[in-house]
């Protein structure tokens, strides 16, 4: 585990109870269980795990909206259940569901969010930058997914706050959305903001975590940065990793017989494959030889090495929750 | 080429001051009431409605001497009702539902500003809601007794407290969905049998017996005898007190943010 700096938020084995629920016979139901972690200042660090591992909570324990059962939180030194108002105003919080009032229109929500704060971001810039400006006029009910969680994203910064909450920011967004939003958040990263996202989505992680904490059944189960994870259960003195040959071509080929059985083949949809395992130059001449014996061309081809989405599986079990 | 956010290049001045926090809380809510329409027919137009049927129908006959100085007291108690109970407690079920509340809560507002802001909007929809009132009645003829206005505005902002209450109560325990369909309900209920317009004598036996145990009723029954008679029946106050803190401390100890 690596050791704090300039830490914007520990937690140390935080534990939070729910319930009594009905559906376990009235017992209560342990979301996160001695989950620990810290996120510094000027990093992004990624919560990621699948629904229900218990990101969501951990993230609304740090924010004060859940009181903890047990374990620490110092949120910029303080702790989150007794915050007043000077922590919550060096806070942003973005959260999952949005939070933002249907009937509202965005300027003047924004503005009146910015009058909570005594000095906060000019307005102008910050709708400009997320595209807000061009439904400025529309309710925040007729809103597409995308434009909402703009919104959301504007409404946690109009504050300027030191540490920015993102529970899974790229949810629903489009890939234009998309584009703007991770921008704009690794830039706010640059400007030494401390940013704590949680995700489930590999790529999330992979395109812009610092450091990434993979969370399963309530507690953290590896951490590292992108890099590290990927190296994760390697042998890195032999130099060979796994990789991953997709390609599109006719539906029904025998690719399996032309490889032999060192790699797995899958057909995933009809003409759609996937060839992975430990591939060598040998396996690509094979491979390319056979087509050119049938004559097949294929439509697509690309080459990946083990992705963050392999080592969470890896980790996590691949038995679907 | 977009130029960068001037974040955190200015040292963090912090929350604006608590007041102001809370009086922009107060005036954004109170906008968003008069804005919906639902509210508006609710607060305004059937308290009207009401008002206006009193007036020329003979069910207030024999009651005193004037129809219209027997319901306006009544008009005004129904008025705090739509506010307080059932506009303000539909608005807070689904600020709670769409995660108005969480949001706003984590900025420097926190929850006691959220609370504090609606109890101001309910404030000052209601002061919009008894000057409305005020005029239209004295176009009808409504004579007050003048020193009935002092406790009757005291009375209306306890009953205003009172359901405020009862509306947070309701609206942090239930889903949306159901909050609605309760307080429309008692909205009605209570209007037409709780001793609110209707007074006590004209209801029907089983009714008569508990009204004046009611927010309703007590509420109803003190405002006439503050307007029509110029006295403070101490009774009603306590029972409209109750009613302030037995919910308030329920939804205290209750209310669900999520």
């Amino acid at each position: 585990m690596r050791s704090p700096e300039s830490p914007v938020l520990t937690i140390e084995g935080l534990i939070k109870d729910v319930g009594p629920l009905a559906s376990l016979d009235g017992k209560m139901l342990r979301v996160v269980s001695g989950l620990s972690l810290f996120a510094e200042r000027g990093q992004i660090t990624a919560l990621l795990g699948a629904n229900g591992a218990g990101k969501t909570t951990t993230l609304e324990c740090a924010q004060g909206l859940q009181k903890r059962t047990g374990g620490h939180i110092g949120l910029l030194g303080e702790d989150p259940d007794s915050a007043g108002a000077g922590l919550r105003s060096r806070v942003g919080v973005m959260l999952q569901d949005g939070g933002l009032p249907p009937s509202a229109r965005p300027i003047p929500l924004l503005r009146h969010i910015s009058g909570m704060y005594e000095n906060p971001l000019p307005l102008e810039p910050l709708v400009e930058r997320l595209g807000i400006d061009t439904f400025a006029r529309t309710g925040v009910r007729r809103l597409s997914g995308g434009q909402k969680q703009r919104l959301s994203l504007a409404a946690a910064l109009i504050g300027n706050p030191e540490v920015l909450f993102l529970d899974e920011p790229s949810a629903g967004l489009d890939p234009q959305s998309r584009q703007i939003v991770f921008e704009l958040i690794a830039e706010l990263r640059d400007a030494g903001m401390g940013i704590i996202l949680t995700t489930h989505l590999m790529d999330d992680a992979q395109r812009l975590a610092d450091y990434v904490y993979i969370i399963d059944a309530g507690r953290n189960v590896a951490e590292g940065t992108v890099a590290e994870l990927l190296s994760h259960g390697h042998d890195a003195m032999d130099g060979i990793t796994e990789r991953t040959l997709y390609f599109d071509a006719p539906a029904g080929l025998d690719i399996a017989g032309a490889l032999g059985s060192e790699v797995t083949v899958t057909e995933s949809r009809a003409g759609s494959y996937s060839v992975s395992g430990t591939l060598t130059p040998q396996h690509l001449a094979k491979l390319t030889a056979w087509w050119a014996e049938k004559g097949i061309m294929p439509v697509s081809l690309r080459l990946e090495a083990r992705s963050l989405e392999d080592v969470f599986l890896d980790i996590s079990g691949r038995d679907i929750r | 080429m977009t130029s960068p956010l001037p974040v955190l290049e200015t040292k963090h001045a912090g929350p604006a001051p608590l007041f102001r926090r809370i009086l922009l809380q107060g005036r954004y809510e109170t906008i968003t009431m008069i804005r919906n329409g639902e509210q508006l027919i609710l607060a305004i137009i059937l308290p009207l409605l009401a008002l206006v049927g009193l007036t020329v129908t003979p069910l207030l006959d024999g009651l005193g001497s004037s129809r219209v100085d027997i319901a306006v007291p009544g008009i005004l108690a129904l008025c705090a009702m739509s506010t307080a109970f059932t506009g303000q407690g539909i608005a807070t079920g689904f600020d709670r539902r769409y995660g108005v509340l969480r949001f706003l809560s984590t900025t420097p507002l926190g929850r006691t500003g959220l609370i504090v802001g609606k109890i101001l909007a309910v404030l000052a929809v209601l002061v919009l809601q008894v000057l409305i009132v005020s005029v239209v009645a004295a176009l009808l003829g409504w004579h007050p007794r003048p020193e009935g206005w002092l406790p009757g505005l005291c009375l209306l902002i306890l009953g205003a407290a009172a359901f405020t209450a009862l509306g947070l109560l309701v609206a942090g325990t239930v889903r949306p969905e159901a909050t609605l369909a309760i307080t429309n309900l008692l909205w009605i209920l209570l209007g037409a049998l709780g001793g609110i317009v209707v007074p006590a004598e004209r209801l029907p036996a089983l009714a008569q017996n508990i009204v004046h145990f009611l927010p309703s009723g007590s509420l109803g029954q003190s405002l006439r005898d503050a307007f029509l008679h110029g006295t403070v029946s101490l009774p009603y106050v306590v029972v409209l007190l109750l009613w302030t803190i037995i919910p308030g401390a329920a939804a205290v100890r209750w209310f669900k943010w999520n």
